[in-house]
């Protein structure tokens, strides 16, 4: 038997959106005015919330968190396309997709600032699954809810978010088999911002691509500009419509950056130089995705900084919210170990109550 | 002698042993260029090279799990879980094969390696970085695992981890990392591990505890020792698998009264396991019940609500008084 090639694979890198902020002519989706401007706005929004959120920290005034910035222009965009019934399972570095699928500004406060509250939504139907702080696991949840959806045939999917880093744990190869072996409605979106805390992307695996994992379950892939908003609308709109025609999982590899910190409790100059993040900060998404806006002659100097104004205020006033004391039952946490009440955790909590001065926690 | 931190003697520990020793290497998540997120093996790929300090991809079975290969071929792997809380991705390594290969081989291999990790609360982190589950990994036969209090042990023990021929889990309580220093000598020096240490001698009651819950423990002790002339025996495990139960049966038999202090969820956990082998062995020596003070069988509370969640200084003093009056 002669030796022949019986596979052959290739792995498509799509960029739409220059640095400089023009568009290839071919390849730009021409998305209507209102929606680039909304796409503009909630990365604006986003950022500045991530600034802020950074200050509060450090005046002690939020607790440990992981910054955003530069990330913008994939959670956003992803989360844009997608529809009521569609389920977002994000890590925790989505901050802007999170907003746009209708989380709360305080939620996102609460949460970083310790308390569960943050993790309810003004709707479960909302469809936003809690931060997966174990990295990994989500991708399995998310092949779950994608066969549960091909199993309703509600025409609904998974979309799902990870790490450079997290394409090491188990989770997410059992979960993109599953998803493979399944064909289910599943739409991973790997953000490369090339760091793991201190791990560079080149440590973390020997893969050229982290895109090409997916291909060994069988499913379609794609690397994209994760800084560029147009190519994340083209690739994840493409996976989601094909997710909903019943053609299965994609793995789309967008290459971004973590401009920041990993969290608020690390110091990148351990491990990284501050050149290499002054060129990143050249690549960042807002800025080429105002130029194009500018480009278009949709946006100027005033309605930047009217925007400016406008995400400045509904940060102040979600901090404002964020920060009005309120009465939070201390003992919370016995009301839902279970979904009944337990003698057991009823006397712990008695137990609990007695051993308290107050009885209620300011939030 | 040098006053160190817990952090600090850690990394003594490993420095010193990693000299000693070309078998020994430390493998995990961000353990090299960074030092470790708590700074525990800081300086150490600068010293021994990229070949001894491994910083591994973000996986906690393949670290556990290839730890036990390297073992078994003869290296001694210290292998990191950056957090207590994400090491439960190994427990099928640890549950199915480090803690078994030397019994199904009727003794023929045993791995020398230990697997360290931050656990507990206190320090205002996000979830999954505040819990206390030693119990996890005790309840497996053929695990021991290991809680330093101070610096001085911390160093002392994870030496004697790192020569022992057999897996050791070494907890170290991420509250106590930076909370205080002790004189650590630079001559090295080893605990036996399976030994409880008797930290002061007493009569009235004898006090139990472990890792972080060591400091209330000991500062309520001295509280009620000032209120009312009591004479408290005091307890610091140090290793929870396997139990020293000679020490705490001998220091029942003499005081008849007992309290536990433990930051873990109250059911299943080593308090549970104290309280039963009183009962086995002091029983008839019991002037009061043994008084467990622990955390509450509740999903670990965010920060925000943390704090009343752990047995503090109050709560320990009150329960020793409770027990002494009984
Ligand atoms: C299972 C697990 N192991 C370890 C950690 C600790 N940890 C938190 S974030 C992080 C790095 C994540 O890197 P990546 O997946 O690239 O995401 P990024 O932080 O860059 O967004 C690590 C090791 C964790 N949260 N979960
Ligand atoms: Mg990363």
């Amino acid at each position: 038997m002669p030796r022949k090639q019986i596979a052959k694979f290739s792995v498509p890198h799509v960029q739409i959106l220059a640095p400089d902020g023009t568009a290839d002519a071919k390849l730009d989706p021409g998305l209507p005015a209102d929606t680039l401007l909304a796409m503009y706005r909630w990365m604006r929004l986003a950022r500045a919330l991530d600034e802020r959120m950074l200050k509060l920290q450090r005046q002690g005034r939020l607790g440990t968190f992981p910054p955003n910035a530069g990330q913008e222009a994939i959670s956003i965009p992803a989360a844009m396309l997608m529809r009521d019934g569609d389920w977002f399972v994000g890590a925790f570095r989505e901050l802007g997709g999170r907003l746009v699928r209708g989380e709360p500004l305080t939620a996102v406060l609460d949460y970083y600032n310790g308390w569960e509250e943050g993790n309810v939504l003004p709707d479960k139907e909302l469809r936003i699954l809690p931060t997966s702080v174990v990295i990994g696991c989500q991708i399995e949840h998310a092949a779950g809810l994608a066969y549960a959806a091909q199993y309703k045939e509600s025409g609904e999917v998974a979309l799902a978010f990870i790490g450079d880093g997290g394409t090491s744990e188990g989770g997410f190869h059992e979960g993109l088999n599953l998803a493979g072996v399944w064909r289910a409605p599943l739409v991973t979106i790997i953000q490369n911002n090339q760091w793991a805390i201190s791990i560079p992307r080149s440590q973390q695996t020997a893969s050229e691509t982290l895109a090409q994992k997916g291909i060994a379950y069988g499913m379609p892939v794609v690397q994209i500009d994760g800084n560029d908003p147009l190519a994340v609308w083209v690739a994840v709109g493409e996976a989601i419509e094909r997710a909903r025609r019943g053609e299965g999982p994609t793995l789309i590899e967008a290459v971004t950056y973590r401009l920041m910190m990993h969290t608020t409790a690390d110091d990148p100059k351990k491990y990284r130089t501050e050149d290499e993040e002054k060129r990143a900060w050249e690549l960042e998404p807002l800025l080429r995705t105002r130029k194009y806006l500018e480009n278009k002659e949709i946006w100027d100097q005033d309605r930047e900084q009217a925007l400016l104004d406008e995400v400045k205020a509904r940060v102040d006033a979600a901090v404002a919210e964020f920060e009005t004391p309120k009465e939070r039952p201390l003992d919370a946490p016995f009301d839902h170990v279970y979904g009944t009440a337990h003698p057991n955790i009823e006397a712990q909590r008695r137990e609990f109550l007695a051993g308290l001065e107050g009885g209620g926690a300011r939030g | 002698m040098a006053k160190l931190n817990m952090v600090q003697a850690i990394n003594l520990a490993l420095a010193q042993e990693m000299a000693n020793d070309d078998s020994v290497l430390v493998m995990g998540q961000d353990v090299g260029v960074d030092g470790g997120v708590f700074r525990a093996t800081d300086g150490l790929l600068e010293r021994f090279g990229q070949k001894r300090v491994l910083d591994t991809p973000l996986a906690e079975s393949g670290i556990v799990g290839s730890g036990v290969g390297m073992a078994l071929a003869g290296l001694k792997p210290v292998c990191e879980m950056q957090f207590s809380g994400f090491s439960y991705m190994m427990m099928g390594q640890f549950e199915a094969h480090v803690t078994r290969l030397r019994a199904r081989t009727l003794g023929q291999l045993n791995l020398p390696m230990v697997i360290r990790m931050p656990y507990g609360g206190g320090v205002r982190a996000l979830e999954h970085h505040s819990e206390s589950r030693e119990v996890m990994y005790a309840h497996q036969p053929g695990a021991r695992v290991v809680i330093p209090s101070g610096p001085r042990n911390a160093r002392a023990l994870l030496l004697a981890a790192i020569r022992d021929p057999d897996p050791v889990l070494f907890m170290e309580p991420k509250h106590s990392y930076r909370a205080f220093r002790e004189e650590v000598p630079e001559q090295e020096e080893t605990l036996p591990i399976g030994k409880a240490h008797v930290v002061q001698e007493g009569t009235d009651l004898t006090l139990i505890s472990w890792g972080a819950m060591m400091r209330p423990a000991l500062k309520a002790a001295a509280r009620i020792e000032k209120q009312r002339g009591a004479s408290i025996e005091i307890i610091d495990l140090l290793t929870i698998a396997p139990m020293d139960h000679e020490t705490i049966a001998a220091s029942v038999a003499k005081t008849g009264r007992c309290v536990v202090v433990q930051e873990a969820p109250r059911s299943f956990g080593p308090s549970s396991e104290i309280t039963a082998v009183i009962n086995d062995r002091a029983f008839l020596y019991l002037e009061a019940p043994v008084k467990r003070l622990t955390g509450y069988d509740v999903v670990t509370p965010y920060f925000g609500r943390e704090k009343s969640y752990l047995p503090g200084v109050d709560k320990v003093a009150q329960g020793i008084a409770e027990t002494l009056d009984f």
